[in-house]
């Protein structure tokens, strides 16, 4: 179940912030999103946000959460399976 | 004072065009985003943010890109040295239709921040000065058209003034499936390929030869 939302969100994460070079194969379930990760930037985190929210009808409450809720493809995903609507 | 057009980058009609002779063609691609892509693709730009901007800005980026590469300016001019002054008619026109009908569906209410970003015609001046660490001064104007009097006159001034040795300018326009990049370095000396003094008849000439050249 957790393996299957992963791959998935991959596919939406890469379709959502355009990361065209990117394969769903290219991004680890552990590596860091932000920083040397992916690289992704502030814009991206807001895009995040929306893709939880228009995805999964989760809102974050407290931006401050974004921090740990985005360190991951599985910390994503687990942030989904404990809150989804 | 004279100053010289050292380098010409143009993009249109399926088209580009560097220093008056067309360098490469593609009338294959699907859409205007497309083609942009196998632009992108085929001159080996490697910039992933590309694939993220608007489609004014990858317009901007890639001729820009073409431009910079042909004569090196970034090479021999100090980042605060370099101006960008651009012009376009529509604006950002295109995103901000995209995200006014973002924001039109009151039920389905998911603007994108990533859009959002773009909805400012100067956006693509930062991504080019960002992507080549310019410093220089900067502005974007719009007109109903390509203003070859203004832009050679104020692009002069600039440079006349010392505030600036070189400056990128031009237009850049991108709506309704309308595309049209027509980017030229302007030089205080005669440091390029073309040389031709930047006056309002010679960018003229210059302007409509690469209109020609995309419609052959």
């Amino acid at each position: 179940m957790m393996t299957e939302l992963m791959d998935k969100l991959k596919g939406e994460i890469i379709t959502q912030l355009n990361l065209e070079d990117l394969k769903k194969e290219d991004i680890s379930d552990d590596s860091p999103l932000f920083g040397d990760g992916l690289g992704l930037d502030s814009i991206d985190a807001l895009e995040l946000i929306v893709l939880l929210e228009k995805n999964y009808g989760i809102k974050i409450a407290n931006p401050a959460d974004g921090k740990k809720i985005f360190q991951t493809i599985r910390t994503m995903a687990e942030y989904i399976e404990a809150n989804k609507k | 004072m004279n100053n010289y057009i050292t380098a010409v980058c143009a993009i249109k009609n399926g088209k580009v065009m560097i220093n008056d002779k067309v360098d490469f063609t593609n009338n294959a691609a699907g859409s205007d985003v497309d083609f942009l892509k196998s632009v992108y693709l085929h001159y080996q730009v490697s910039y992933p943010k590309f694939y993220k901007m608007d489609s004014l800005c990858k317009l901007a980026m890639v001729a820009s890109e073409l431009l910079i590469k042909t004569n090196k300016i970034t090479e021999r001019y100090k980042s605060e040295d370099i101006a960008i002054v651009i012009a376009n008619s529509g604006s950002s026109l295109e995103v901000d239709t995209e995200h006014q009908k973002a924001i039109s569906d009151k039920v389905n209410y998911f603007p994108s921040p990533a859009v959002f970003v773009y909805t400012l015609p100067n956006i693509l001046i930062g991504e080019i000065a960002i992507r080549n660490k310019i410093k220089g001064e900067n502005t974007f104007f719009i007109f109903d058209k390509f203003d070859a009097e203004f832009m050679s006159s104020y692009v002069n001034s600039l440079l006349n003034s010392n505030k600036e040795e070189c400056c990128i300018t031009g237009w850049v326009e991108f709506y309704d499936n309308n595309y049209e990049a027509f980017l030229i370095t302007v030089e205080k000396n005669k440091e390029g390929n073309l040389n031709i003094t930047n006056t309002k008849e010679e960018l003229t000439k210059l302007y409509i030869n690469q209109a020609q050249l995309a419609a052959s």
